[in-house]
């Protein structure tokens, strides 16, 4: 198991957002967290990321327990979150923006040919290569955003919500791409989305998160499939 | 006005020499305040303690107030090693008042207000430190540089002091701009000033950084502090205190947390001053420098150049 989210509880001041989730994510999978808003999807992915910290439960990370540990370190041992929102550097370039994703490797000598796949993968990014991050248009800071959490290799890479304000024609796209980086590269991916229909279908597994609480997990093609599921978050009888 | 238009070469020249002070001190506010949303104002005591750095380096030496002046190339390396021993010792001391004051309240989520009466209370503790240890004596600053201008054009006169103030000055903004701009960590700095949660989402230590530009700031005031004694003649524990509140004006008039504008607001705060208090007498210095900082401020509520680090925040 790559990833062990154990049980864990967080609360913003008095408000508790996650009442004890426990989900896992194995190497080489796309796991999906799907729920409705303020369902606790964004908090998951920062207790993972480290950005908040948990009042309880543990998180272990490739055999490493990982609960305390600051959120730069964690991108060390191989976790990079492309946050919700975006969190584009508006003052950086594009090309900035890119080197921040990899900041902490030290192979500097392959972060060029990265770039030069991140570029391939996102050509609207090239034509966009001198420009400030907080010019682009939503969309375009999106595949900034996602582009630049791949340069930093990750071993587990968290997307929040990355269709996110994309045209139809490019969330199709955003999720081949998805498929391609876990298939291709390689990489484990942990994917909230409020495109449930998408991410089921190209998720491993899914967990269905309401309130703070998992109330259903299972197989991608399983949740498709499941009645209430197709009811509540697919937006077809 | 008269005065102004006769004057007019000398009192550019001496305000571009004021003015590089002025940014140099200015840069740490901009800085710190770039990562923090925070005013330092125990930068200006670091700034202080600079200047007696510098003393005491020269005085190691063998020179002091009363010794005669050395030969040009000595001035020149009793300058350079004084700049050293000073920008070492304000960044040690600009690094201590983030380690002691600023980060144990950061790690407890203290209030704002917190954070002010800190500030200021560092800068006392700093100040008042130093009266204690001096019997808030004034020292004199050995001589070091002949006093004759060095070249004229016209009635452009520019002393050797005047030369070296805005040649040292020059060097350290652009060499701090390349670093901002070009370097990894300039590029760590600039990402915890635009988005601190996602600087750490990138792997950026946020408190490396700031203990990063708590030292550059305390750099550049040691720098500052050593040109600033040679201007001066003389230092006292309370140094800072007008000097820093003129830097921090200069880097509201920029545009606080931008670099750049740390810079010019330094640069034109010295001019103001000059000019104005050639029109006005010289007891009208402060207050045509500050009366500037107000009407300017009316118009440009958020500096000359507006508020971002190093670059336009979108
Ligand atoms: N910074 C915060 N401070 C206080 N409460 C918060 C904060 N962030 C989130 N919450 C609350 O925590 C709960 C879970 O929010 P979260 O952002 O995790 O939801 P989500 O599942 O990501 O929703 P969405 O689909 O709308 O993005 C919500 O009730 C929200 O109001
Ligand atoms: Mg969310």
């Amino acid at each position: 198991m790559l990833l062990e989210v154990d049980n864990i509880t967080l609360l913003y001041g008095r408000i508790q957002a996650l009442h004890g989730i426990t989900v896992h994510v194995n190497e080489g999978e796309i796991v999906a967290l799907i729920g409705a808003n303020g369902a606790g999807k964004t908090t998951t992915m920062r207790a993972v990321s480290g950005v908040r910290a948990i009042a309880s439960g543990r998180i272990r990370f490739n055999g490493v327990d990982i609960t305390r540990m600051r959120a730069d370190l964690r991108v060390i041992q191989g976790i990079c979150q492309s946050p919700e929102g975006r969190g584009v550097f508006p003052g950086m370039t594009v090309r900035e923006n890119l080197e921040m994703g990899a900041y902490t490797r030290k192979d500097t000598g392959n972060i060029a040919k990265d770039m030069d796949h991140v570029l391939d993968l996102f050509p609207r990014l090239r034509e966009r290569f001198k420009q400030a991050g907080g010019t682009l248009s939503g969309g375009e800071q999106q595949m900034l955003a996602v582009g630049r959490a791949l340069m930093s290799r990750p071993k587990l890479l968290l997307l929040d919500e990355p269709s996110m304000g994309l045209a139809p024609m490019l969330i199709q796209q955003i999720f081949e791409i998805i498929t391609e980086i876990n298939q291709r590269d390689g990489t484990t991916i942990l994917l909230v989305e409020q495109n449930a229909q998408q991410a089921l279908s190209r998720a491993h597994r899914a967990y269905v998160l309401e309130t703070g609480s998992i109330v259903k997990e299972g197989t991608g093609q399983e949740l498709l499939h499941d009645p209430a599921v197709k009811d509540a978050y697919l937006g077809v009888a | 006005m008269n005065e102004l238009i006769n004057g007019f070469p000398v009192l550019t020249v001496t305000g571009l020499t004021q003015g590089a002070i002025y940014a140099l001190v200015a840069l740490g506010y901009t800085l710190v305040y770039g990562v923090l949303r925070l005013i330092n104002f125990a930068h200006s005591d670091v700034f202080m303690i600079g200047t007696f750095g510098a003393i005491w380096t020269w005085s190691a030496f063998g020179f002091d107030a009363n010794s005669p002046r050395p030969s040009v190339g000595g001035a020149l390396g009793l300058i350079a090693l004084a700049i050293v021993v000073a920008a070492i010792l304000c960044g040690i001391f600009a690094m201590l008042v983030e380690v002691t004051a600023y980060r144990p309240l950061r790690a407890r989520n203290a209030p704002p207000l917190a954070f002010l009466i800190t500030a200021i209370g560092a800068s006392f503790v700093l100040s008042e430190g130093m009266a204690a240890f001096t019997n808030r004596r004034q020292f004199g600053v050995p001589a070091m540089l002949p006093t004759d201008p060095l070249f004229s054009i016209g009635s452009w006169q520019v002393t050797p002091l005047q030369l070296t103030t805005i040649a040292v000055a020059i060097l350290m903004m652009v060499a701090l701009d390349w670093f901002v701009q070009r370097t990894k960590f300039g590029r760590g700095i600039r990402a915890v000033a635009q988005d601190a949660n996602t600087a750490a989402l990138m792997g950026v230590n946020k408190n490396r950084v700031i203990l990063l530009v708590f030292l550059i700031g305390g750099l550049m005031a040691g720098v500052a502090a050593v040109l600033s004694d040679m201007k001066a003649a003389s230092t006292r524990f309370n140094v800072g205190f007008l000097i820093g509140l003129k830097a921090f004006a200069a880097a509201v008039l920029g545009g606080i947390g931008n670099l750049r504008g740390a810079a010019l607001g330094g640069i034109l705060l010295g001019l103001a001053e000059n000019y104005g208090s050639a029109v006005f007498g010289t007891n009208f210095r402060d207050f045509i420098g500050f009366l500037v900082l107000i009407l300017l401020l009316m118009f440009r509520p958020t500096g000359l150049l507006g508020e971002s680090l190093g670059r336009a925040r979108a």
